[in-house]
């Protein structure tokens, strides 16, 4: 007897189309998060809120109702969605360019004031949809359209560590930082998108996830080679793991 | 023994599926797709063992479903 093992998430709309490039880690990403949907059984009374960069067609995937929010504002949208809708489940779903740079007032702010919502973040070190300029997570060294000779400290300074600066805000409930590399760096992704979707149901604070996804597209790589630079020099800077989970404390 | 449900005109040809196959039952169709690529197919010689690990890794959701 044959036995179903996995399928499409419900939370992906029937007529997707899956709009990234070839390889790109966001089709996983945008998967996951809606495996979660599904797991908690929130679908039919979730809001996303999509941001701009490559994740701006989320509602092409999401089966779920998506407000499209001004670039870096996602956080302060999402704000306004869960206050005057407290009962309904709000998640954001952006890139680095989007939450870490433009956004990151908003970001920090939204956090700051612990509200309800989850935040997720794809941080390919890099503007995707834009050409492959240098973004505020860009490693020192990276080649890309705007730092032509590697992204030098005196220039355009450090990368920004994300996760590292969101722990120390006490609004934050959940905060992690996981890769796509491998199928079991994928499961454990899947459990922090959990968590971070648990920490806004308990009323915890901000659930926030930071995923290192890959850009073969703009890092000009294959899919192989994007994989294994998320795996050396991405997460020698970017080092993956939890870094606060007042969700497993609270139970 | 397991079964893959492949979408072959949603596949985008980045074969991350194909290096996660523990049994290297997904190869490289020699045709093309609707979309221009050359998309993965199943190698009908090899086991399937329906661990859905192509499935996870696909992120084009051209796997659509896994039995076994």
């Amino acid at each position: 007897m044959e036995q179903l093992v996995y399928k499409k998430p419900d939370s992906i709309r029937d007529d997707f189309k899956i709009t990234f490039c070839p390889g790109c880690d966001h089709g996983v990403a945008v998967k996951l998060v809606a495996e979660v949907l599904d797991e908690l059984g929130v679908r039919e009374n979730t809001i996303g809120i999509a941001s701009v960069g490559c994740s701006v067609f989320s509602y092409d995937f999401f089966n779920v109702d998506i407000v499209e929010a001004p670039h870096g504002r996602s956080l302060a949208v999402a704000t306004g969605v869960k206050r005057s809708k407290p009962d309904k489940v709000v998640f954001t779903y952006q890139g680095d360019g989007d939450l870490a740079s433009i956004g990151i007032g908003e970001t920090i702010h939204a956090m700051t004031r612990g509200e309800k919502v989850t935040a997720i973040c794809i941080n390919n070190t890099t503007y995707g949809m834009t050409g492959g300029q240098a973004g505020p997570t860009t490693l020192i060294g990276q080649v890309t359209t705007t730092t032509t000779k590697g992204r030098k400290v005196e220039i355009s300074g450090y990368p920004l560590k994300v996760s590292e600066v969101l722990k120390e805000i006490d609004g934050t409930a959940f905060v992690a930082r996981v890769t796509l590399d491998s199928p079991q760096a994928i499961m454990n992704a899947k459990k922090c998108i959990k968590k971070a979707f648990e920490a806004q149901l308990k009323g915890l604070g901000t659930g926030f996830v930071e995923i290192l996804a890959t850009c073969p597209t703009n890092w000009k790589m294959t899919p192989q080679e994007a994989h294994a630079r998320v795996r050396g020099e991405m997460s020698e800077i970017f080092k993956p793991g939890i870094y606060k989970d007042k969700v497993s404390e609270a139970k | 023994m397991g079964r893959i449900v492949l979408n072959r005109d949603k596949c985008k040809a980045c074969y991350l599926c194909v290096d996660a196959c523990p049994n290297k039952v997904l190869e490289v169709d020699k045709s093309v797709n609707a979309l221009g690529y050359y998309p993965i197919k199943v190698n009908p010689d090899k086991t399937c063992i329906g661990c859905a690990m192509c499935a996870r890794v696909c992120p084009d959701i051209a796997i659509e479903k896994v039995y076994r």
